[in-house]
């Protein structure tokens, strides 16, 4: 089981709550205002931004990808 | 269950503006609820008008969205009608204080196990930024150009007084405590206040150049102590709980009423 970042761009509204209160500065906001994360690499899945988010527009999943140890 | 499962779903995305503490509060709700382990089914929220009213909307609970001021009202009938549901009621600090406010101090006397959640943005937002008894003196609206002369009202101080037996505060910030104070209000056995600090950039942000959500939050952040830690300076944020007391519970007390008296019958 991995962890994973998803994001819902059709509800994010851009207010870069979530990007500024990223411990790790996972997120960013791209040109159309919607998030992504460029460093997602970074991200130790402390679940602020998801807690944050007003819009209800990312959660933390975990995925049946293996992991990269696991491989 | 996952968060998205208590929403419905095809009323996103919510009405409220991009930033709006209303979310916030929404989504920590329902991780309340989650943690809880509650089920839809045993869930009432009651609301009355505003946008933090709007929240009854969004989740799949039962729901009632009634008048501005008098949800409190609605959820004692609710409560009454059948005790084992958790009736949570979401309001606005103009719906809780101004219009509601004596539906506020009396629900808190009679201690019915009712869970307000005062949303406090310090303005009433869905008509247009008119200030709001939570209002801080000096502060703009569009009805305080040169700033409010009244005196606001202390959530938390009105709630206790008036004999609310579970009394928080936290902000939109603290999400991790806002989750955990929201539980134990719910699981509190009586009238439970939870005052929450929730910016509305939109007009409260925009009307005293406090910058955007996020400086909203950093504001949140910066002022805030726990209990007994801070120094009194103006504009400090207490935030913790102030009060949690078991004290007889209405419904328990109507029901052994119900039972004392048609024992003496017999
Ligand atoms: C009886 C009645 N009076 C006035 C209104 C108009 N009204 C609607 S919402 C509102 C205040 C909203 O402010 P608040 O309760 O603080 O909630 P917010 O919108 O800020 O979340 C008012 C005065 C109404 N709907 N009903
Ligand atoms: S989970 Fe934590 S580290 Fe990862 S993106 Fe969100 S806030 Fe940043
Ligand atoms: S906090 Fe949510 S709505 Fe705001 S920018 Fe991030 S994902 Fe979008
Ligand atoms: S007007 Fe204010 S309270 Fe209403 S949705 Fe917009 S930001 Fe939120």
């Amino acid at each position: 089981m991995k962890k994973k970042l998803k994001f819902n761009r059709d509800w994010c509204k851009g207010c870069g709550i979530c990007v500024e209160f990223c411990p790790k500065n996972v997120l960013e906001l791209d040109d159309e205002l919607k998030i992504y994360a460029p460093r997602s690499g970074d991200c130790i899945f402390c679940k602020m931004c998801e807690l944050r988010c007003p819009d209800i527009a990312i959660q933390i999943i975990e995925t049946q990808e293996e992991s990269d140890e696991e491989k | 269950m996952a968060v998205t499962d208590y929403l419905r779903e095809q009323f996103m995305p919510h009405i409220w503006c991009p930033g709006c503490g209303h979310g916030i509060v929404l989504n920590s709700l329902v991780r309340a609820v989650e943690q809880i382990g509650l089920e839809k089914n045993d869930v009432v929220m009651v609301s009355g008008i505003g946008c933090s009213a709007r929240m009854a909307g969004y989740l799949d609970f039962h729901t009632m969205h009634t008048l501005h001021g008098r949800a409190l009202a609605f959820a004692t009938g609710a409560k009454m009608g059948n005790p084992r549901l958790k009736v949570i009621v979401p309001m606005g600090d103009g719906d809780a204080l101004a219009i509601g406010g004596n539906h506020f101090i009396h629900a808190a006397r009679r201690n019915m196990d009712l869970t307000a959640i005062v949303m406090n943005n310090n303005i009433y937002g869905m008509t247009g930024g008119q200030f709001s008894p939570a209002t801080p003196k000096n502060r703009y609206a569009t009805t305080a150009p040169y700033g409010t002369i009244d005196e606001p009202f202390d959530v938390v101080k009105v709630a206790t007084a008036a004999g609310a037996s579970f009394v928080a505060r936290s902000t939109t910030y603290h999400v991790n405590e806002l989750i955990k104070l929201i539980r134990e209000g719910i699981e509190h056995p009586g009238f439970s206040v939870i005052e929450i600090l929730d910016q509305c950039p939109t007009y409260y942000g925009r009307k005293n150049l406090s910058g955007s959500a996020v400086d909203m939050l950093k504001h949140f952040k910066e002022n805030s102590v726990k209990i007994g830690k801070g120094t009194g300076a103006p504009g400090e944020i207490e935030i913790g709980v102030f009060v949690k007391e078991v004290r007889p519970e209405y419904c328990d007390k109507y029901e052994s009423l119900v039972k004392e008296v048609q024992g003496g019958k017999k």
